[in-house]
């Protein structure tokens, strides 16, 4: 952890119940985001991202989910252990959470008023009027068009885009520290994805908040994200500056990832396909949980599984061959 | 090609009736004056973002929708106009339909072979022991192992089974198949699987695809040619590679320019501002005018039609017309005047 840290993850471990008992979602996952940071994590379903997320700030269900090891220190306490009270306070004001689906993460039967001062009234205690005033100003920094009129009207009047916005708005309200954007452009259109991108990268300078983006589009976590955790069966894989993954990726998943991806730019013909499937979470798998799917694995890679090696300041990869091979530092 | 056009669209409106304001049935004109063909073997990408009309124009291909105007032809029959009912029992065992989720397609409590075989059942033309080869035949044909056929759905991944889907698809041998987003719901390592498929399935038995997505690279990997849709109508027709390297019609560029790429480095161009009009309210004139950088007044009032504009592509746009424009020259047009117009956006205006 360094000084510059907002929030810093060690070892977060987290199973959920099901009917065989405790499953390991994710495991063993590290990384701090500094302030002002940009950070992508990338991964397919099933991958863990959105579990890491969910567990920044404890919001997984009680009782169907345990955090078997590990911790999330922000501001000098421990996210998982510290009292309820505490995360709520957090949870909105310090660091706030924008989901894919704006239409389920939106309160059908209140105004865009109400559920952005929501926020403003519980975490800075405005009075209404004030709180009025502020839901406007918020969705003009937004960009929503006549936002003194569009205050007062619900959910199902705005477009998917627009909705998304107000998301964005009611996240930003108190000025977080740390905004989680959990695949906020999967379920738009590209015209718009690309507007709220925008729109992110705007507000990220403008208030100077951290953001974490989650995306399972290699190409939007290309254009947002500064530096790339790539996830995958739960754990992380691989973590390095954007420009150093995208121009040299050291994971044979990170490789296979991007080379399966079909590009705008042409190349017809096959794609490369990763064989096999995800594995799911419970499935044994002895060494590497990618080894049965990669190109270049070894006997050493059932033998144990790998550990995340840092192969350089900023960049670590969990695979024992590339890191036995690359010279460790 | 033109004697061996198996699908044939002309000039397709549909509309559906809808509540409207206070309950007063409106209609909701989808698409408008749609005409494309699609050749033997051949793979057709229909792309457009949401609303654009294309899963309605794929339904209407495969008898789903009866439209409200203009005519189609499949393998030489119309399907629409007063033949409607006896040309599509003729046509209909050589369509088929692949749906975007393969977790909604199929049948939780039917065994894997039995969803695949339901095609065979009901055309009823099949012994119990040929029908129960064929379904083995069929499964290796899309990768899976034969024992497959006694399982259920739920035992198989997203993957595996958009590929049940497509042995269901397969399993009276079409020649014609509209694929509504095949790969959208899958991984992007799955979808690679599925893509290389669809392809090897084309080449194998000379499949024509109408491929609809929303993915311009998807669409770029599987497509011969490219109809890109926007607001019911399509805005530019053309072969692949030269409809992605000179993008004519403003849409089509804007498009393009938002696609997110692989490249950290990439110098971002201006983002789009607007929204898809709303179809209730349609503007007049080109659909695209609110949004496009390159308007000008005739735009507003003059709905641009479809015409041939070289390298066997057609656009509909007023750029492109007339002798006095070359049509080239609209890419170089400054792309500063990109977004400029979201506080005139019609779609919020009509709300």
């Amino acid at each position: 952890m360094t000084a510059s840290s907002l929030v810093s993850i060690e070892d977060l471990t987290v199973q959920f119940r099901t009917d065989r008992g405790w499953t390991t979602a994710i495991e063993g996952v590290s990384f701090d985001v500094a302030e002002g940071d940009c950070v992508g994590v990338v991964g397919e379903s099933g991958s863990g991202k959105s579990v890491t997320a969910l567990s920044m700030l404890r919001l997984h269900a009680r009782g169907t989910s345990r955090f078997a090891r590990g911790s999330v220190r922000y501001g000098g306490q421990d996210l998982l252990r510290a009292p309820e009270r505490t995360l709520r306070q957090i949870r909105g004001r310090d660091i706030a959470m924008v989901f894919q689906d704006p239409m389920s993460s939106l309160n059908p039967v209140l105004t865009i008023c109400d559920q952005i001062s929501e926020t403003l009234c519980l975490h800075q205690g405005v009075s209404r009027a004030a709180a009025r005033q502020r839901a406007i100003e918020l969705l003009d920094l937004v960009r929503i068009p006549d936002a003194s009129r569009r205050v007062d009207e619900y959910p199902h009047r705005l477009s998917g885009g627009m909705r998304q916005r107000v998301m964005i708005a009611i996240a930003i309200a108190c000025r977080p520290r740390l905004l989680i954007a959990d695949e906020p452009t999967t379920a738009l259109d590209v015209t718009i994805q690309a507007q709220i991108l925008e729109l992110l990268r705007d507000l990220r300078a403008e208030l100077g908040m951290a953001v974490m983006l989650i995306s399972h589009d290699l190409g939007v976590i290309a254009e947002f994200a500064r530096r790339v955790i790539v996830m995958y069966a739960g754990r992380i894989v691989e973590d390095a500056p954007v420009d150093v993954l995208f121009r040299a990726p050291r994971h044979p998943y990170t490789e296979g990832l991007m080379a399966s991806m079909p590009a705008l730019e042409g190349g017809a013909g096959r794609l490369y396909a990763i064989p096999g499937r995800i594995p799911d979470a419970d499935e044994p798998i002895a060494g590497c949980r990618f080894g049965p799917r990669c190109a270049h694995v070894e006997a050493i890679c059932q033998a144990a599984a790998p550990e995340l090696v840092a192969i350089g300041a900023t960049h670590r990869v969990r695979c024992t061959p590339r890191t036995r091979t690359s010279g460790t530092s | 090609m033109a004697d061996d056009v198996l699908v044939e669209v002309r000039d397709l409106d549909m509309a559906f009736k809808i509540k409207g304001q206070r309950g007063q049935p409106t209609m909701l004109h989808v698409l408008h004056k749609l005409s494309f063909d699609i050749g033997r073997g051949e793979t057709l990408g229909l792309v457009g973002e949401s609303g654009s009309g294309k899963s309605t124009a794929g339904r209407i291909l495969v008898g789903l929708f009866e439209p409200t105007g203009g005519s189609v032809k499949l393998f030489g029959r119309p399907i629409t106009g007063p033949e409607r009912r006896a040309n599509l029992a003729a046509v209909r065992s050589r369509l088929q339909f692949v749906f975007q989720d393969p977790h909604a397609a199929l049948n939780p409590r039917l065994r894997v072979g039995d969803s695949i075989a339901e095609p065979i059942d009901i055309a009823g033309t099949m012994s119990r022991r040929d029908r129960n080869d064929r379904v083995k035949e069929l499964l290796e044909m899309v990768g899976l192992p034969r024992d497959s056929a006694e399982r259920f759905p739920h035992e198989f991944s997203g993957g595996q089974r958009q590929r049940i889907v497509i042995a269901r698809a397969l399993a009276l041998a079409p020649a014609f198949i509209v694929c509504d987003e095949p790969v959208s719901a899958l991984d992007v390592s799955m979808q690679a699987q599925i893509i290389n498929l669809l392809m090897d399935l084309q080449a194998r038995f000379g499949l024509s695809y109408l491929f609809i997505a929303h993915d311009l690279a998807v669409v770029r990997a599987v497509t011969h040619r490219v109809a890109v849709m926007y607001a019911g109508s399509i805005v530019e027709v053309a072969p692949k590679d030269v409809l992605y390297e000179k993008p004519q019609h403003p849409y089509t560029q804007a498009l393009l320019d938002a696609v997110p790429r692989p490249d950290p480095a990439r110098v971002r161009p201006q983002v789009i501002g607007g929204e898809v009009p709303s179809l209730l309210v349609p503007p007049p004139g080109c659909r695209f005018h609110t949004r496009c950088p390159h308007a000008m007044p005739r735009c507003r009032v003059d709905i641009p039609v479809l015409r041939e504009t070289g390298d066997g592509r057609q656009t509909a746009c007023h750029l492109y017309e007339g002798p006095s424009v070359i049509p080239s020259a609209a890419r170089d047009l400054p792309r500063s005047a990109h977004g400029a117009s979201s506080a005139g956006d019609p779609s919020l205006r009509s709300g």
